[in-house]
């Protein structure tokens, strides 16, 4: 028997390390391919402006995104202005009122961002607003993007 | 010379690679600190309380409040005559900061109000052109306010605050930035 150990001593024990980056890597590359960044798909087209007096907003958690524009239709077609929250269409402007009102009730200091496509009209835009006003998330952000001087 | 190569072949040739692994942990924690995911920018509004049924909102003299009107076609209206996005900017610099001097503007900074009004046509860009040109004009007043204070600029005034929650922003106590957005007129 003891012999026997004494012949296994002498192989080697180091565990290979050389592939260890490579395994690193593939780790990398795998959460890379599969973080989702976005998990809302935006049913409107939402172009935004360009605008200079930009504020940055840190507190991303804070942030709760609205969208307004033209629907997206099959073959790069654009259809009728609609408004998005989340992960669907609203279909009438009155129901931003509750679903926004149960948001700030979760999130007391909410912001409401508004991605609103260019060429949308005020119009819809004020009437979201007015709804916000009812819902009392009064704090807004017209979302806009830095403006390019050619 | 033979008898040097063979002692430099006996000498180990590997390269150590078992910190492979920790500089890709590194580089990977890195980036993963680093990276940023699209952070939202834009111009900050707080809309106004909703309205109680009976009260009526404060009385504001015309003289203190500068109407700008962008109609359908994006062309604007300053104070009832044809204007343009550019001559905004320095109009309500003069119109804030004008102290009483002017009949025409306001009294005080304070009191001074920017209404926008737009048409329900006028299209979204438009309204975004023109609120920016006031903010700008604010930002810009508030760069001079901030000089004169002695900081290089507003920005860097505002990081001083930034230590308490509780400080006051005493820059934004003297030039309120009052901007109310107009409803249309019914049509």
């Amino acid at each position: 028997m003891a012999g026997h150990f004494k012949k296994k001593t002498k192989t080697k024990q180091e565990i290979p390390t050389a592939s260890m980056p490579d395994i690193i890597f593939i780790l990398l590359c795998f959460f890379m391919v599969t973080t989702v960044l976005r998990e809302t798909t935006i049913q409107v087209r939402t172009t935004l402006p360009q605008a200079e007096a930009l504020t940055k907003i840190d507190q991303k958690r804070l942030l709760s995104y609205l969208y307004i524009g033209p629907r997206k239709l099959e073959g790069n077609k654009i259809g009728d202005t609609a408004v998005q929250i989340d992960d669907a269409l609203v279909g009438e402007v009155t129901n931003v009122r509750t679903i926004m009102y149960r948001k700030l009730v979760e999130q007391p200091k909410l912001i409401v961002s508004l991605r609103v496509d260019q060429i949308s009209e005020m119009g819809i835009v004020l009437d979201v607003q007015q709804e916000l006003r009812e819902a009392g998330t009064l704090r807004i952000n017209y979302s806009t993007k830095r403006l390019v001087v050619l | 010379m033979a008898a040097e190569f063979k002692k430099r072949k006996r000498t180990d040739p590997e390269i150590p690679t078992a910190s492979m692994a920790d500089i890709a942990f590194l580089l990977l924690i890195f980036f993963l600190v680093t990276t940023t995911i699209d952070v939202d920018t834009g111009i900050g509004m707080v809309l106004p309380p909703k309205l109680e049924e009976d009260v009526e909102p404060p009385p504001i003299k015309e003289r203190n409040v500068l109407k700008i009107l962008v109609n359908e076609q994006g062309f604007v209206l300053l104070e009832d005559l044809p204007s343009s996005v550019s001559l905004i900017r320095e109009e309500v610099k003069k119109h804030v900061l004008n102290n009483g001097v002017d009949l025409m503007y306001s009294e005080s900074p304070n009191r001074a109000l920017i209404s926008i009004k737009t048409a329900r046509q006028t299209p979204y860009n438009a309204y975004i052109d023109v609120l920016d040109e006031v903010w700008m004009a604010y930002f810009e007043m508030w760069d001079l306010e901030a000089r004169q204070l002695g900081y290089a600029d507003y920005a860097t005034y505002l990081t001083t605050l930034n230590d308490d929650e509780d400080a006051v922003n005493q820059i934004r106590e003297k030039i309120k930035a009052q901007i109310s957005i107009a409803e249309p007129d019914a049509q």
